[in-house]
């Protein structure tokens, strides 16, 4: 067995409550050192809220917070956040509007000389790649140059964990994805330790080493993005994560299952009884497109989605399912699709609990 | 584990800070909320259980009639700001005519105004003596008082036209960001449903900003509750009169404060209406985004009579009396340059300065403990916010006599065990008038300093606190510099607020001390106006401050031409703020 990397954020049973609503509810998890995780989840879910307790920005109820051996929060109470050793970014950046960017930088270094905290500063813009930028106003950068300074100055003083709320929700489609892509490199580069908050699945699948789903404040499912996606623990999971749709089915043999569609046969054993009624996941990259196919449904909705059609199909039943296709495949509405089906993991939830 | 590491988690634990449920800034936001509400619940404490019932005497005698006229003056004084401030606000807002540019914020001059002061120079102007009455007499050959009728300016009528051209400004300000906020389109749907503009305005304009303009009404109302000076001299028997005529002459501090309390009642009535204005405004605003407005030309008769409309209020609540007080103070510049005099506006200088300071820095405490912690210290905000609403002579009675107490309380144990007296510590200097402003106007610094912290985003807070600076170090670094603009401004406008009070001032200033307003005050009512006319001069020049601040947002308006306001203006960039700043000015 690999030594895997020592532990350096252990969150414990943690319940927080806003008056009397309860936003986070026993909720536990732990980082390890230099691991990029996000926690995704709708709005709504507790996961801001879970974020501003490990800051030390919310009281906890019950449980506690421990960061690198050190305990921060418990129910008793709670280490300020300037005594932390963490940073943070925010989706609107919160760059200091009276301060340079150079001196925003330079706003966490309070333990060094000012000819080092500007050496530091400097070499900071440099690495983001805005040194030329280093007398500038935050009004007067663009949005992508504002985030890159407050990543700066987050990791200037070495932070030992760095939180990240929704960093990415305030940038046009574009560079959303491109700074996606040059944060992650950045932090790895740094060896940064990263917990990200976002709803956006985007966010979490590129940037996520490990993603954790929060429904109802509470962690659903911690696990790799792939494994959440085709393999999600709760029925909250599957629908959250991807798009898809439940198909009634009954448990026919350990590997089986019959629907109307088809007598479905996935690669993961199932721990329902043989007779038990389920409700199975289709996801749209399920149901393949074959001319050929003798199986086939009724086209009900077509949606563009530029490298492929969103086909949503009726069967006999009137139940609908999607299938993605590639766009030459153009077929009209109220045509019958010729369909296949490709399914891996079998996902499956007892119909009594949904 | 071993020693070491046990040891090390040792210090770990000592230097955890206990988050308690109270910390200090959570603290001070509750005392401050204290302090405010002492001299209500005071007043209310005297009025229910008094050392001599006189509520049977009162409502015997005089109670009705302070209550009748104090009702009478409210109705009076609504009527006239609610007519004067919708009509100029609905005519520069929607349509053009000569000089419209210049009166959108001429409009505003008479805020700058004290009533009592226009009230003086409204009387010398118009009594018999007076430049009008001799002049019509010249003209038309009458001789006696009897041979032609003329309205008696000291009169109700006459405090209620004083109040209304100096008080119009609050509805007038209120009820024009409203018009301009609404949304163009739906008055471009009213017209495309088949009203014409005058019908448009009547039917859909004028209801939306109907809750604004409740609320300038309130304002107004709750300044003519707080008037003393005006009512006095025109012997108006009002509650405020009644009040100063049951403690000073009779002496008869137990019926002050049940009158006190009567006239709490009025003032919650005020805040209700107030509040109630407020609430559906917030509505108003969700409506939608505001588009650039055309304004209509007029022509004709209509130009003019526009006009003359909005400049009649303009120069009859403030060039028409800053002549004549003008003219004054320079014939009579040199009997009033007094020894005297300089020492009087130093007093004010100095008793407006600590008021204005102490209640800049106790906003400051009180808005930063929201942002620590939230709707606790919202809670206390909103009480300490409380003082606008209660009129002058009311907080003075409050505010007397608990301070008396204390200082009784503090005599009595030092010559107990020192045999030494330390006389009227508090309730016979000047802390007790700073006490009562600091009340009075932190409603105005707790606005305004709210709305300077919004410009700091919570992120931005967090952000200051994880890069490890401290409470106290992420208000100085990070906060102040940011809300410094809009503290000044506040600052500004409670000095001159300070600098204007009258009722308050009467009552609790020590044997000899006197303000600018007293001594104003004081002379005018012994009808020596020539002596005071330099010191009214100087409160109405310092009135003007805040107004020329106000006046250059609203002629930003007119350049930029949108509905908003200039929002990097602290007290403009949110509509509590714009009212608050209304409030006070």
């Amino acid at each position: 067995m690999n030594p895997s990397p020592p532990i350096l954020l252990s969150v414990d049973g943690v319940s927080c409550q806003y008056g009397r609503r309860t936003a986070v509810a026993n909720t536990s998890f732990a980082l390890a050192r230099g691991m990029l995780a996000c926690l995704l989840g709708p709005s709504g879910c507790g996961k801001t809220t879970l974020l501003r307790a490990i800051a030390g920005f919310h009281q906890l109820r019950a449980g506690s917070i421990h960061l690198n051996g050190r305990c921060l929060s418990d129910a008793r109470g709670s280490l300020p956040p300037e005594r932390r050793n963490l940073s943070m970014v925010f989706q609107e950046h919160a760059l200091f509007p009276h301060l340079n960017v150079e001196k925003n930088v330079a706003a966490g270094l309070h333990a060094v000389t000012r000819a080092a905290q500007k050496k530091i500063a400097r070499r900071m813009l440099e690495r983001v790649g805005l040194s030329d930028l280093s007398r500038r106003y935050p009004h007067e950068l663009s949005g992508g140059q504002q985030q890159r300074v407050a990543l700066a100055r987050a990791l200037a003083p070495k932070p030992r964990l760095l939180l990240m709320d929704e960093p990415f929700s305030n940038l046009d489609l574009d560079l959303r994805e491109k700074m996606r892509q040059e944060v992650r490199s950045l932090l790895k580069e740094f060896g940064a330790t990263c917990l990200l908050v976002t709803h956006d699945q985007q966010d979490a699948f590129t940037f996520g080493e490990q993603v954790g789903v929060m429904h109802n404040g509470a962690i659903e499912q911690w696990d790799t993005a792939y494994r959440l996606y085709h393999q999600p623990a709760t029925r909250f999971v599957a629908d959250f994560i991807g798009e898809g749709v439940f198909l009634d089915g009954v448990v026919a043999a350990n590997h089986q299952i019959e629907t109307e569609l088809a007598c479905l046969r996935g690669a993961r054993a199932h721990s329902y009884a043989v007779g038990t009624a389920v409700k199975v996941l289709l996801r749209p990259d399920d149901i393949l497109h074959d001319d050929h196919s003798s199986r086939t449904a009724k086209i009900k909705k077509r949606t563009f989605r530029g490298e492929n059609y969103l086909y949503t199909l009726a069967l006999p039943s009137g139940k609908e399912i999607l299938s993605l296709v590639p766009s030459h495949h153009k077929h009209a509405v109220g045509e019958d699709l010729g369909i296949v089906l490709d399914i891996d993991h079998l996902v499956v939830f007892a119909a009594a609990d949904c | 584990m071993t020693a070491g590491a046990a040891t090390q988690h040792r210090r770990r634990r000592a230097a955890w800070q206990i988050f308690p449920r109270l910390d200090a800034w959570q603290l001070g936001a509750f005392c401050v909320a204290a302090l405010c509400l002492l001299p209500v619940a005071t007043i209310l404490w005297l009025a229910f259980f008094p050392n001599e019932n006189i509520w049977s005497h009162l409502l015997a005698t005089t109670l009705p009639k302070y209550v009748g006229n104090t009702l009478l003056l409210l109705g009076g004084v609504g009527g006239f700001v609610l007519v004067t401030g919708v009509a100029t606000a609905g005519l520069v807002t929607t349509c053009e005519f000569p000089l419209r540019k210049w009166l959108e914020w001429l409009l505003l001059l008479p805020l700058a105004m004290p009533a009592y002061v226009v009230a003086y120079l409204y009387t010398d102007l118009l009594e018999f003596a007076g430049p009008v009455q001799s002049a019509l007499r010249a003209a038309f050959g009458w001789q006696l008082a009897s041979d032609y009728w003329f309205p008696a300016i000291r009169s109700l009528g006459g405090a209620i036209m004083v109040m209304g051209l100096v008080l119009y400004p609050y509805v007038y300000l209120l009820a024009r960001a409203s018009l301009l906020e609404q949304s163009r389109y739906l008055l471009d749907i009213s017209r495309l449903l088949g009203r014409g503009p005058l019908s448009t305005f009547f039917y859909v304009s004028l209801p939306i900003a109907r809750p604004a303009i409740a609320v300038g009404v309130a304002l107004a109302l709750m300044e003519t509750l707080n008037d003393f000076g005006t009512v006095d001299f025109f012997a108006v028997q009002t509650l405020t009169a009644g009040l100063y005529d049951v403690w000073l002459n009779m002496d008869n501090l137990g019926g002050a404060a049940q009158i006190a309390a009567t006239m709490l009642a009025f003032a919650m009535l005020l805040i209700a209406l107030e509040y109630r204005g407020r609430r559906h405004r917030r509505f108003q605003q969700s409506a939608g985004r505001f588009a650039a407005k055309t304004r209509r030309p007029l022509h004709g008769v209509g130009k003019w009579a526009a006009l003359a409309g909005c400049a009649a209020p303009v120069l009859f609540g403030f060039f028409v009396p800053a002549a004549v007080l003008l003219r004054y103070a320079v014939i009579h510049f040199d009997a009033s340059w007094s020894g005297q005099f300089r020492e009087y506006a130093f007093n004010s200088l100095w008793v407006s300065t600590i008021a204005a300071a102490t209640s800049v820095a106790l906003a400051i405490g009180v808005g930063y403990a929201r942002r620590l912690h939230g709707s606790l210290a919202t809670a206390a905000a909103r009480i300490a916010s409380l003082g606008y609403a209660v009129p002058g002579a009311v907080l003075a009675v409050g505010v007397l006599i608990p301070l008396a107490a204390v200082d009784n309380a503090v005599d009595a144990w030092l010559r107990a065990h020192f045999n030494f007296s330390s006389g009227l510590l508090l309730s016979g200097s000047s802390a007790a008038i700073i006490f009562a402003y600091v009340i009075r106007f932190l409603a105005v610094a707790i606005g305004a300093v709210e709305a300077s912290f919004g410009k700091v985003s919570e992120a931005m807070h967090m952000a200051a606190r994880t890069l490890g600076h401290g409470a106290w170090r992420t208000l100085r670094r990070f906060h102040l510099p940011l809300l410094k603009s809009g503290v000044l401004t506040a600052a500004l406008i409670i000095f001159v607020d300070c600098m204007k009070e009258l009722p308050a001032t009467l009552l609790l200033r020590p044997f000899n001390f006197e303000t600018l307003a007293t001594h104003v005050y004081h002379f005018a009512a012994d009808e020596m106006l020539a002596q005071s006319a330099l010191g009214a001069l100087c409160i109405v020049v310092a009135g003007l401050l805040p107004i020329l601040i106000l006046s250059r947002t609203i002629a930003h308006d007119a350049i930029s031409k949108r509905g908003e306001h200039d929002a990097t203006h602290p007290l403009t960039n949110q509509p509590s703020a714009t009212a608050t700043a209304a409030e006070k000015l």
